[in-house]
């Protein structure tokens, strides 16, 4: 499965950032084999609209899976327009979760789980 | 026409109160008057005009409308938006309409016509008549965020002719700057306090930027020792007025009278300063 | 960070004491993050005092600009402009005798005429709006701006504080964020009070104060926000503090109590401190047991800092 995970560092014993629009890296793990790679986060200074790009670019990368602490209302609806698999509250390091994802562990989220920033994360 | 602006760095400072003032007195003196609203994110103007409305309608804004048969998944809206108002997703387009600023791009850029524009609705326009003086204000549905739209829409309602008195929003951002934009006129309305003062700054530096020719009203002028000295560069610009702190007109206006019509003893200062600010127009 | 609660103190109407009153709960506290998100027109600085220890440019978006030695004056621009942006004037310097230029107050910065401009004359740039500050006053960190003037996206300006003053709590280990907001109840407010643990309305008893009350109310519970209401000044019109009191028990806003006028707030203001550390009583006494009610609601602490002792 291909999934991402948003981290600190770019890095598989990175810790996982909890913001997926402002993170500083996307670790994309490949849960097979867990080969990776790390893409920098292109709107982490933005203001409104982080969360509908970071939904964009894992749609471009056709992530299957998107691991992170929190996500919002807009980056959700992105996400899941793409018929990318939101999990949030996750926390560790980034082959933790990904591993934790591999073996079954973990459940999709039901909607965002932070407050509407009205395009602000 | 003659269009002044009413605003200030500060808010609660008396822009209401002596924008309503003023227009109570040019109708009184006989002026063809016209006060609009343009606080639209809390008009208050109707509580001491009390109009009778006799017009109202709801303003849009364009936002993108995507018919998905016609889309080829081209990409090209997604790219062209700066807002993220539309996103070109794997098979779909999705739209985050409060986000839009209504540039029109998408639409423009579709090669197949796919995008149309519909209408938002962010808030309502509303006009009508106060005993002679003519009333129109915005009011910003709530959770809106364009304002600056609004108050487009509602400075351009309006018929450009006789006084025309534009109460504008407390700050010096944009908002700010349609309502106060293409003015005649400005004036500012400040207190002598340490935040009345640096608002004020502010709201100079604004007008001039956009330079438009102001005045200042320094109102509750004796709450602080000296305080018309304590304005810089006074000389540069005129102090149309000094309206002491009186706790009669805090009640006045706590219940929504017009100072210049409740009040007597203010008539002369609001008379005054509107010849004065006619006197700055005409020049 | 666990247990960190974050405060906003709004009014809808401009010129309620917002400001003063922040001030004084960050007296009152003893230790918190201030942040002032009354971007636009910001005063808090004015009596708390700070000392700027970082600060940064924002950049909350683009601006277009034309670069008149590739413009061909063909005039696309401004055709597809929707925000008359675009002025065009006759000119000596140019080949076809009219120069366009881009006025910057009117950019909404949204490309289209760079888009479509064919000799990629139009371009947007990235622009400065403002400047922020993270600052140390006596009670902790305090995180301010300034917007430049004529700018858009202070809502975004207002964002970027929130944040900083958030990082510096969690840094600190300190448990409380006092955020002073802007009047009105547009992007910048929404911003100051998203994700916070409760919202402090302040009231002024004017039918104006009622009406901005209403307003600002409606927005707090449009975000599911949880907020409590004070009366300033309310001794100015005694019916229509009874009549806001009324109407907050009609909406189910607690309310966190009621202060007086009093000018020594002024004179607090003039001596560039918080009225709790100017004096003690008339409206002092009434702002400390304001702040008491209110951490009851937000469930923070307890104790003034200055009873304590």
């Amino acid at each position: 499965m291909k999934v991402a995970v948003s981290a600190k560092e770019p890095a598989l014993d990175s810790p996982v950032d909890s913001r997926f629009g402002r993170c500083p890296y996307y670790v994309i793990v490949e849960t097979d084999d867990m080969s990776f790679e790390s893409r920098e986060n292109p709107g982490a200074g933005e203001g409104s609209g982080a969360g509908i790009r970071a939904g964009k670019l894992m749609s471009d990368l056709s992530v299957e899976y998107v691991l992170t602490g929190n996500c919002g209302p807009n980056a959700y609806r992105t996400l899941t327009a793409a018929g990318i698999r939101v999990i949030v509250g996750c926390e560790g390091t980034v082959a933790e979760v990904a591993g934790r994802l591999a073996s079954g562990e973990l459940t999709d989220a039901e909607g965002p789980n932070v407050d509407s920033h009205f395009g602000m994360e | 026409m003659i269009n002044v602006a009413v605003a200030s760095g500060k808010g609660g400072t008396g822009k209401t109160m002596v924008a309503t003032s003023l227009a109570w007195t040019a109708c009184s003196e006989g002026l063809e008057v016209h006060y609009v609203d343009c606080d639209v994110e809390e008009p208050n103007g109707h509580i001491f005009l009390k109009p009778e409305l006799e017009s109202r309608r709801q303003v849009t804004s364009p936002v993108p409308e995507v018919d998905e048969s016609s889309c080829i998944h081209c990409g090209r809206c997604g790219e062209i938006c700066r807002f993220s108002a539309i996103v070109s997703l794997g098979n779909s387009v999705i739209t985050f309409p409060g986000l839009c600023h209504g540039c029109g791009g998408c639409s423009l850029v579709c090669p197949v016509g796919a995008i149309t524009e519909k209408g938002r609705e962010i808030g309502l326009l509303e006009s009508g008549t106060a005993g002679g003086i003519g009333f129109t204000r915005g009011t910003l549905n709530i959770g809106e965020v364009r304002s600056p739209a609004l108050i487009r829409e509602v400075r351009s309602s309006v018929r450009p002719a006789g006084l025309v008195i534009v109460d504008s929003p407390p700050g010096t951002s944009c908002p700010v700057v349609e309502a106060v934009g293409g003015a005649d006129y400005v004036v500012l309305v400040t207190e002598p306090t340490p935040f009345g003062l640096s608002d004020l700054a502010l709201a100079r530096e604004m007008v001039e930027t956009l330079g438009i020719p102001y005045g200042i009203v320094l109102n509750r002028s004796d709450i602080c020792e000296d305080g018309a000295s304590r304005i810089p560069d006074r000389e540069k610009v005129g102090i149309l007025a000094e309206i002491p702190f009186d706790r009669g007109i805090a009640e006045t206006c706590s219940s929504g009278g017009i100072v210049s019509k409740a009040m007597p003893g203010y008539r002369e200062v609001f008379s005054e300063l509107l010849a004065g600010i006619m006197r700055e127009c005409e020049e | 960070m666990r247990g960190m609660k974050q405060l906003a103190v709004l009014s809808g109407k401009g010129g309620t004491g917002k400001t003063s009153l922040v001030g004084a709960f960050a007296a009152l506290a003893g230790k918190s993050v201030l942040a002032d998100c009354d971007v636009d027109a910001a005063d808090l600085h004015l009596i708390t005092d700070p000392v700027v220890r970082e600060r940064g440019e924002f950049s909350g978006g683009s601006r277009a600009e034309i670069d008149p030695e590739l413009c061909t004056a063909c005039g696309r621009c401004q055709e597809v402009c929707r925000f008359r942006a675009v002025e065009s004037g006759p000119s000596e310097d140019t080949a076809a005798g009219v120069r366009f230029r881009v006025n910057p107050i009117a950019c909404e910065g949204c490309g289209v005429c760079s888009w479509f401009c064919g000799s990629s004359a139009a371009r947007l740039h990235p622009v400065v709006n403002g400047t922020w500050f993270r600052s140390d006053t006596r009670w902790g960190p305090m995180v301010h701006a300034r917007l430049g003037i004529a700018e858009e996206c202070s809502g975004k300006l207002v964002s970027l504080i929130r944040e900083k003053a958030r990082e510096a709590a969690s840094e600190l280990g300190i448990p409380l964020v006092l955020i002073d907001g802007s009047p009105g109840t547009g992007c910048p407010v929404i911003a100051s009070m998203t994700g916070v643990d409760l919202v402090l309305l302040v009231s002024e008893p004017t039918l104006s104060g009622l009406h901005d009350l209403a307003r600002v109310s409606d927005l707090a519970g449009h975000f599911g926000t949880r907020a409590v209401v004070c009366i300033n000044r309310w001794d100015i019109n005694p019916d229509i503090t009874g009549e806001i009191e009324r109407e907050c028990r009609e909406r189910s806003l607690p309310l966190a109590g009621r202060i007086r006028f009093d000018r020594a707030v002024v004179e607090a203001q003039v001596a560039g401190i918080t009225v709790v550390e100017y004096g003690s009583t008339g409206a002092a006494e009434d702002i400390r047991q304001v702040w008491e009610r209110t951490t009851g609601y937000l469930g923070f602490g307890g104790r003034s800092a200055g009873e304590a002792g």
